[in-house]
């Protein structure tokens, strides 16, 4: 079974994915976590992505942020494809196009709020009292403009994931990855994280997509791709829509 | 992205310091037992070192080192002072003598006799006396160190201080009498003997027994002439050994560290800490950077290239090698001030400052290389996980 999970209207096209494989190890060990994934991800769309645990959704993102070379079909992230433009490059991209939320934040606990969400600018050359700047006015923006200078871990979690957020959102990226941003996080406190999302996905054209099992939250969804054994298996319009939510026509 | 690396290292207070430390140790070990190898090995050359006047040592050709003496003749100072190029050349005499002290006890004691007319060769420092004093009849100058500690006078009971040998004092040197008429500050030697300067002609009634004294004859180069090439000539002329002061104590330090235990010791001792240094830093500086292998990661995810990774590390590991040397040897320099004056050999020249910063560098980038080995061979993908 397989699902077309493709848009046919090329030009509003962030991620284009065709049959996207990829698989763990080798031998009899081997782990085929992709199985040919087809999914497209519209510009200023934000796509969730769910399913099992295990069905390959951290894989998917992985290839798709380009932190993980695919290993067959096609994959162009904002007309690039990784496999085609280098290691270096595709880091030189990563800096420049993408955001990054984990579960587990990531945050650096050595150094202070504002520094965690300049590094992005930094590592894209941006001097350090543009970069403090420009984190701090990012932070009030999340309602944080009072916390810049505390370390991360004086932070509740769903502050930690906010800085989180900010940092993923401080050079205007064009795509934004999170990989269960609201599972360490209590349910009012992972619904308020989600309505931040859900506002930076209003801006321009940045896209965002969210791994999640946490069905409390699909409502954030503009769709909802769901995975199952490395492919795509069912696309719905998620609420946010005004359209009622329908399922994809299954293609064979 | 550089202040970013320096606080992710200083601000993880209790990595940082362990770090620090264990290049401190290293730097400590290496700069300290650099320090005494050196003053141990300028103590084989203080008789050298002190006789500031002459550019020349001349010699029999069999002679090795400073205490290897072989008895010259008479007449090779007249033939010395006939080549060409040579200012003024004196007789030396150097050897070793007993001295009875007043109170009947014994010491072997080192004994240099200087030339009548010039005292050419004498003490670099007079503490008390003049050289000149030694004219005066069994005239002796001392030096201070043998005159406060060998041949300072027993204390009438035990436990209380022994007095030293002052000016007006007498000894015996092989039943001759000898009168102290002068005290002066050398350079330690190496085995610690005190050192007995008299007149070249008294040095003989001192040691009836040897019968050629002229063990050393020490030459002046005339002025535009240059030392070296006076040597030549003398050796060419006489046939017999002439070297320039350096050449001398480079002859006599290789000579010791050749034929003597020392520099083993020592290089193990260097080479240990040196080990020890780079295995604590090492093995402290991996922690380190596992422990942030995470953050790593996330920048590595976030578009830091292996480059700028790199660099992060290096200057982390460049800041904690110049940190824990500039202590290292802090605390060895503040121990070799503090021991100046005491019988420890510590010299501590700036080649050798040179050569342990080097080896600090070294342990600290060999420790960061397996650090830069984990973070350059990270999967990105790894802050995805877990
Ligand atoms: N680095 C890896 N090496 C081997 N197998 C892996 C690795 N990463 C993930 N897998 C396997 O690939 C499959 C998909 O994993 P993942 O993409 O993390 O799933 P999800 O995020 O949906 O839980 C799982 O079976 C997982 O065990
Ligand atoms: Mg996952």
């Amino acid at each position: 079974m397989r699902v077309d999970a493709t848009v046919q209207d090329g030009q509003n096209i962030a991620v284009r994915c065709r049959g996207v494989t990829k698989t763990y190890g080798a031998g009899p060990s081997a782990v085929k976590a992709l199985r040919g994934v087809d999914l497209d991800v519209e510009r200023g769309e934000l796509l969730m992505l769910v399913g099992p645990s295990g069905c390959g959704k951290t894989t998917l993102i992985s290839v798709v942020a380009g932190v993980l070379n695919r290993d067959g079909g096609e994959c162009e992230v904002l007309g690039e494809d990784f496999a085609r433009i280098g290691p270096a490059a595709t880091t030189r991209f990563r800096a420049r196009n993408v955001g990054f939320v984990f579960q587990a934040f990531n945050l650096i606990p050595t150094l202070t709020v504002a520094e965690n969400v300049a590094v992005p600018l930094l590592i894209n050359g941006v001097s350090r009292r543009e970069a403090i700047a420009k984190a701090a006015e990012v932070l009030s923006r999340v309602g944080l403009g009072d916390r810049t200078n505390d370390v991360p871990t004086r932070l509740s979690g769903g502050q930690q994931q906010r800085v989180a957020i900010s940092r993923a959102l401080v050079h205007d990226p064009k795509l934004i990855v999170c990989d269960e941003p609201t599972s360490a996080l209590d349910h009012a406190t992972g619904q308020r994280v989600m309505e931040l999302l859900r506002e930076v996905a209003e801006g321009h054209d940045l896209s965002l997509v969210v791994v999640t099992h946490d069905a409390r939250i699909f409502e954030f969804a503009d769709r909802i791709a769901e995975m199952d054994d490395g492919r795509i298996v069912r696309l719905s319009t998620g609420q946010s829509h005004k359209k009622a939510e329908h399922e994809l026509p299954v293609v064979k | 992205m550089i202040p970013i690396a320096l606080k992710m290292l200083f601000r993880d207070t209790s990595k940082f310091f362990g770090i620090v430390m264990g290049v401190t140790l290293a730097s400590m070990v290496i700069t300290w037992q650099g320090s005494i190898f050196i003053g141990i090995m300028s103590r084989t050359v203080a008789v050298i070192s002190d006789m500031g006047d002459p550019d020349i040592w001349v010699m029999d050709p069999k002679v090795q080192y400073i205490d290897d003496v072989k008895p010259l003749i008479t007449t090779d100072l007249y033939r010395v002072r006939g080549v060409e190029g040579v200012s003024w050349a004196s007789p030396l005499y150097k050897g070793m003598t007993r001295a009875r002290m007043e109170d009947g006890q014994f010491q072997n004691c080192n004994l240099l006799g200087l030339e009548d007319s010039t005292l050419t060769g004498g003490p670099p420092i007079m503490v008390e006396g003049r050289i000149e004093d030694l004219r005066r009849a069994d005239g002796v100058i001392v030096d201070v160190i043998g005159a406060t500690t060998r041949l300072a006078k027993r204390p009438r009971e035990p436990g209380a201080a022994p007095t030293p040998l002052k000016v007006g004092d007498t000894m015996e040197l092989n039943d001759h009498r000898a009168v102290v008429v002068g005290i002066s500050r050398n350079i330690r030697t190496f085995q610690s003997q005190p050192v007995i300067y008299t007149t070249y002609s008294r040095a003989t009634t001192f040691v009836p027994n040897e019968r050629k004294m002229l063990s050393f004859i020490l030459v002046k180069a005339a002025p535009g002439v240059a030392p070296a090439e006076v040597c030549d000539r003398i050796e060419r002329a006489t046939g017999l050994a002439a070297y320039t002061r350096d050449e001398f104590k480079g002859r006599t330090i290789d000579y010791f560290l050749k034929n003597t235990g020392i520099p083993i010791n020592f290089g193990i001792a260097v080479a240990l800490g040196f080990f020890v240094g780079t295995v604590i830093t090492g093995f402290m500086f991996f922690s380190f950077t596992v422990d942030n292998l995470r953050y790593f990661g996330t920048l590595k995810a976030m578009g830091s290239g292996d480059g700028r990774l790199l660099g992060m590390i290096l200057i982390q590991s460049l800041t904690v090698s110049l940190l824990g040397f500039g202590l290292g040897l802090g605390i060895s320099a503040g121990m070799g001030a503090m021991t100046k004056d005491s019988a420890l050999a510590f010299l501590m020249p700036w080649q050798l400052l040179v050569v342990a910063l080097g080896a600090t560098i070294v342990i600290c980038m060999a420790s960061a290389m397996l650090s830069i080995r984990r973070v350059v061979t990270l999967e990105p993908a790894i802050v995805f996980k877990g």
